[in-house]
C-alpha cells in the first residue's frame, strides 16, 4: 500500500493544489490536506510543505509559517524520524524552523527566476532519490525570489562530509558551474536533507512536473522514490 | 509600559545582495562617496509591563525566535518607558 501524503495550506500556499493533484492524480496515493491552524496530521505518513508565500513572507520567507499551529506537529513528527519534504517555500519554512540548517538570501540577481533548470543528483542513496533511475539530470522548474542559499563553512563541510546535499544546480549534462546556478546558491545547492535523512527541502519543483500532459515527467521519480521506500 | 526600537542588521560576513543594487542607484545619481550600503530592519512596538527586567526578557525573546534569523542578523534594541 502507498503511503498516505499529507499537504500543508498556510494561508498564502498556492502549489498546494499542485501537490495533491500530482500525488492523487498521477502517483494515485493517498493524499490529504492539512490546515495550519490544526495540530492533527490525519495519519500521514509524508508531509509535504508546498510552495506558496506563507504568511505573505512577511519579515522573512517562512518566519512566521514556521509557528503555525500544524508546524509543532509536523517539527515533533520530523524528529520522530516522519518524513517531511519542504519545496520552494516549504524549504524556507523548514530552514526557519530549524530541521535543516542554513538559511535562504535573496537571488544573486534579485530578480525572481521562473524556469526550467537542470537538477544532477548528488545522493542517489536516499528516501528522495532512490528511484531516479535516469543517468541525466532532472530537468525541473524553480521559481523563485529567495532561493540563494547560505550558511557558513563549518555548517558547509558538515553537510558534505554527511552526504547531505542532494540535488545540485548544474548542466544538462551534469556539469557543475556558476553559470547553471540560477539565484546564486552556495556550492549551486538546489536541495539537501537532515542528518538522519527523513527531512529534505528543495528549490524546485518536482509536483509541477508529473503530468505527462505537460511534457515532463521528471518529478514522477522524486515521489515514487518517496513512495517507494515507506513501503 | 515601554517602546521598544529593533534594528536588525545583517551579519557582515553575509551577501547583501539587495544593498548592493540600491548602491548602484546612488552611483548612477552622481553619489560616488557611497559604499557598503547594507540594508536591515527596524521595528517598533508596546510592551505591556511596567518591569524593565521582564520586558527586556520579552523583546530577546521576540528578537531570538522572530523578529530576527541569529544564522544571518544581529539585533539591537532600546527601551524608553512611555506613560
Amino acid at each position: 500500500m502507498k503511503p498516505k501524503f499529507g499537504v500543508v495550506i498556510f494561508p498564502g500556499s498556492n502549489c498546494d493544489h499542485d501537490a495533491y493533484y500530482s500525488l492523487k492524480k498521477i502517483m494515485n496515493a493517498e493524499v490529504t490536506f492539512l490546515w495550519h491552524k490544526d495540530r492533527d496530521l490525519q495519519d500521514s505518513k509524508v508531509i509535504i510543505l508546498p510552495g506558496g508565500f506563507a504568511y505573505g513572507d512577511y519579515l522573512r520567507c517562512g518566519a512566521i509559517a514556521r509557528f503555525s499551529p500544524i508546524m509543532n506537529s509536523v517539527i515533533e513528527f520530523a524528529n520522530k524520524g516522519g518524513i517531511v519534504v519542504g519545496i520552494c517555500n516549504g524549504f524556507q519554512i523548514l530552514l526557519e524552523a530549524g530541521l535543516l540548517p542554513g538559511v535562504m538570501i535573496r537571488n544573486k540577481s534579485l530578480q525572481f527566476v521562473c524556469k526550467d533548470i537542470y537538477l544532477t543528483v548528488i545522493n542517489k542513496n536516499t528516501i528522495f532519490t532512490g528511484n531516479i533511475n535516469t543517468g541525466t539530470p532532472l530537468k525541473i522548474p524553480v521559481a523563485h525570489g529567495e532561493g540563494n542559499y547560505f550558511t557558513d563553512d563549518d555548517t558547509l563541510k558538515s553537510l558534505q562530509d554527511n552526504n547531505q546535499i542532494v540535488f545540485q544546480y548544474s548542466s544538462k549534462d551534469g556539469l557543475y558551474a556558476e553559470e547553471f546556478n540560477p539565484n546564486g546558491s552556495t556550492l549551486n545547492i538546489a536541495g539537501i536533507m537532515n542528518k538522519s535523512g527523513n527531512v529534505m527541502g528543495m528549490m524546485p519543483h518536482p509536483e509541477r512536473v508529473c503530468d505527462p500532459v505537460l511534457g515532463k515527467t521528471d518529478g514522477q521519480m522524486i515521489f515514487s522514490s518517496i513512495i517507494n521506500s515507506v513501503n | 509600559m515601554f517602546k521598544a526600537k529593533v534594528l536588525i542588521k545583517r551579519r557582515p560576513s553575509i551577501l547583501d545582495p539587495q544593498g548592493k543594487a540600491v548602491e548602484k542607484g546612488a552611483f548612477h545619481l552622481g553619489l560616488t562617496n557611497i559604499k557598503d550600503t547594507r540594508i536591515g530592519k527596524y521595528i517598533e512596538f508596546t510592551v505591556d509591563t511596567s518591569d524593565r527586567q521582564s520586558a527586556e526578557k520579552e523583546v530577546n525573546d521576540y528578537c531570538k525566535k522572530l523578529l530576527a534569523n541569529p544564522i544571518m542578523e544581529d539585533y539591537e534594541f532600546t527601551l524608553e518607558s512611555e506613560k
